[in-house]
């Protein structure tokens, strides 16, 4: 496979990384959440990069074509990204409700909160 | 009837629970949701149970989804390795949601109770799904339902720091359930096919490649996170504390076991022995971070004070004891593990539900406002005192039997030392148990003691069913060896 062929993997790779920090080093929980849907985004492509044929088409019967993408990890992915929606929405929520009973939405301000009672 | 509905067990066993939850939704009066997920939760546990002994009368069950065929279709499978794990978590969740309804009276608030039930059977029909299914994606999807659901449960909890455990749980759980992901959409990638018996086929062909070597790793390490393996248990510690009672009772006695069990299914049915242990220091890993948590966590356990958060310490060394059975690698080993996780799941049930009640009546499980609990309630400390004994490992209780195949693994091996460290293991359970014991039954009640009464029936009921099947199975080990045995068998190259 030539350099280019590996693009997608690189560019997988990178964001995963940036998403995977932000997770780590930010304080704030909103940013955090960024970070964690970056990462999980990076699968996503991850997965939509592994279907894809070089010079096939969309998997749809058309007169005169031979060869087709594989179908199979859209479909996983399509799954997977529903699933990462949800996980996105529940952590929102919990930040929502993190922010109505300690009135922040920062790592360091919950925890002095929490060691003062 | 029954006979042709019994083909399609492996599958109602998931979609019982799984279509309850919205019929909960419809329903919603609490006490209607509670005694309909309760009937549901029966049905699920009396079809496990179904499972288990026709698995052990006529060997493994597949079953295809919508009648496709595997490797195309979904494949779920029932052998001699998951079948004990369905009936341990539908048995576990079934008799904790009998005490849930009395539990949560005083922990959440009353509109809520439904949407709890609903969260309670999503999570177990995750569970479930995730032991019967035989598709490595599958498992992904189970895996995300369960833990979503077990988020939810834990920020029901009524201090409010379990928000902030719960939160920190998804961030954990969603890294290691993605690194789950990658790793399945790698071996997808490197063997075409998704399912296992057919990825068991496939993967040796391709094992010298990188991308495998990097599958196994991103897998692993997903699956360590997911399991709480030391050092990566800092999420469970305050998931357990914070969440309400029963949701810890349950959680603790079932999610981390389910996980175990992942690892064990893609290390040696998926992955193989060979390409395992061969090719990779697993062994040394496991062996390494397992006695690391059993030691660490023991101590730390010591110095706590709030309860909950001493047992869910001691959880983390238990995990620490079923990865050490995994390290040994020997087939009396994954059966020290298998056995355990059958045990642990009792005990640790047993223990939190009687945890359940002293915060029912105390509102916090507070050890120094526990002087002299023991005269004021004694079922519960006595349920307490017999799942501490099973906890360190004492002879007619389960603790023991499964602690015993664990040191004759580790002598098998010629391992003396590990051996050694196991049982100074136990006796560090012995001084954190002993520590709540004497408080509750040597110290005279004091001041501090809030003048409390027994705990009600609802709790004490589901508490001493999984009491007495500590002392049966600790006393009667024939179904509980028997089958981890045929299991571990299985796991090492015996016919499935």
């Amino acid at each position: 496979m030539s350099e280019f062929g590996l693009f997608n993997y690189w560019v997988v790779m990178l964001l995963m990384m940036i998403g995977f920090y932000i997770v780590i080093a930010q304080g704030n929980l909103v940013k955090k959440l960024i970070g964690l849907t970056l990462f999980q985004t990076s699968v996503f492509i991850m997965y939509i990069s592994l279907g894809k044929i070089e010079g096939a088409t969309a998997p749809i019967l058309i007169e005169g074509v031979t060869l087709y993408s594989n179908p199979l990890p859209h479909v996983l992915i399509l799954t997977a990204i529903v699933v990462g929606i949800a996980t996105t929405a529940l952590g929102l929520a919990l930040v929502v409700r993190i922010k109505e009973s300690y009135g922040t939405v920062e790592e360091d301000e919950i925890h002095a909160k929490d060691e003062s009672c | 009837m029954l006979a042709n509905l019994s083909i399609h067990f492996p599958v109602l066993q998931v979609v019982v629970p799984l279509m309850a939850a919205p019929a909960c939704l419809l329903l919603r009066q609490r006490g209607l949701a509670w005694g309909f997920a309760v009937l549901a939760m029966l049905v699920a546990f009396a079809i496990s149970v179904a499972l288990l002994y026709q698995v052990i009368a006529g060997g493994a069950i597949s079953y295809a989804l919508g009648g496709w065929e595997a490797p195309w279709g979904i494949e779920y499978r029932v052998d001699l390795l998951n079948a004990p794990l369905l009936m341990l978590v539908s048995g576990i969740s079934a008799i904790a949601l009998l005490a849930a309804r009395t539990s949560i009276e005083n922990e959440i608030p009353a509109d809520r109770h439904t949407m709890f039930y609903i969260a309670w059977l999503l999570c177990t029909a995750g569970l479930l799904g995730i032991l019967s299914t035989g598709d490595a994606f599958n498992v992904f999807v189970f895996l995300e339902i369960s833990s979503l659901s077990a988020y939810t449960l834990i920020a029901l909890g009524k201090d409010r720091r379990a928000l902030w455990a719960s939160y920190q749980y998804l961030i954990a759980g969603t890294i290691g359930a993605t690194f789950i992901l990658i790793g399945i959409g790698l071996m997808y990638v490197m063997t075409g096919t998704l399912n296992m018996a057919d990825l068991a086929q496939r993967l040796p062909e391709v094992s010298s490649s990188r991308t495998v070597f990097t599958a196994f790793a991103f897998f692993m390490v997903g699956v360590c996170l997911k399991l709480a393996l030391f050092p990566l248990h800092l999420w469970l510690p305050n998931a357990y504390a914070f969440a309400p009672s029963v949701v810890t009772a349950f959680l603790a006695a079932t999610a981390t076991k389910v996980a175990v069990y992942v690892l064990l299914r893609f290390v040696f049915s998926v992955f193989g022995y060979e390409f395992s242990f061969s090719h990779l220091p697993l062994q040394e890993i496991l062996l390494v971070l397992g006695l690391l948590g059993i030691f660490a966590a023991s101590i730390v356990a010591i110095y706590q004070t709030n309860l909950k958060r001493l047992l869910a310490y001691s959880s983390v060394a238990q995990i620490g004891y079923l990865i050490l059975g995994i390290s040994f690698a020997n087939e009396t080993g994954v059966m020290a593990t298998l056995l355990h996780m059958l045990n642990h799941g009792l005990m640790k049930g047993a223990l939190f539900l009687s945890l359940a009640a002293v915060v029912y009546r105390l509102g916090i499980a507070q050890l120094d406002q526990m002087h002299g609990l023991a005269s004021r309630m004694p079922w519960t400390m006595a349920a307490f005192l017999i799942g501490g004994l099973s906890l360190i490992g004492v002879p007619l209780t389960v603790g023991f039997v499964s602690k015993w195949y664990l040191v004759s693994a580790a002598l098998e091996n010629g391992w003396w030392p590990v051996a050694a460290l196991i049982l100074i293991g136990s006796l560090l359970s012995v001084i954190y148990i002993w520590k709540i014991i004497e408080v509750a039954y040597f110290k005279p009640v004091s001041a501090t003691t809030p003048d409390v009464q027994e705990a009600p029936l609802g709790l004490l009921l589901p508490m001493w069913m999984l009491v007495l099947a500590n002392l049966y199975f600790g006393i009667n080990t024939e179904l509980t060896v028997g089958v981890s045995q045929l299991a571990a068998a299985s796991l090492f190259g015996g016919a499935p």
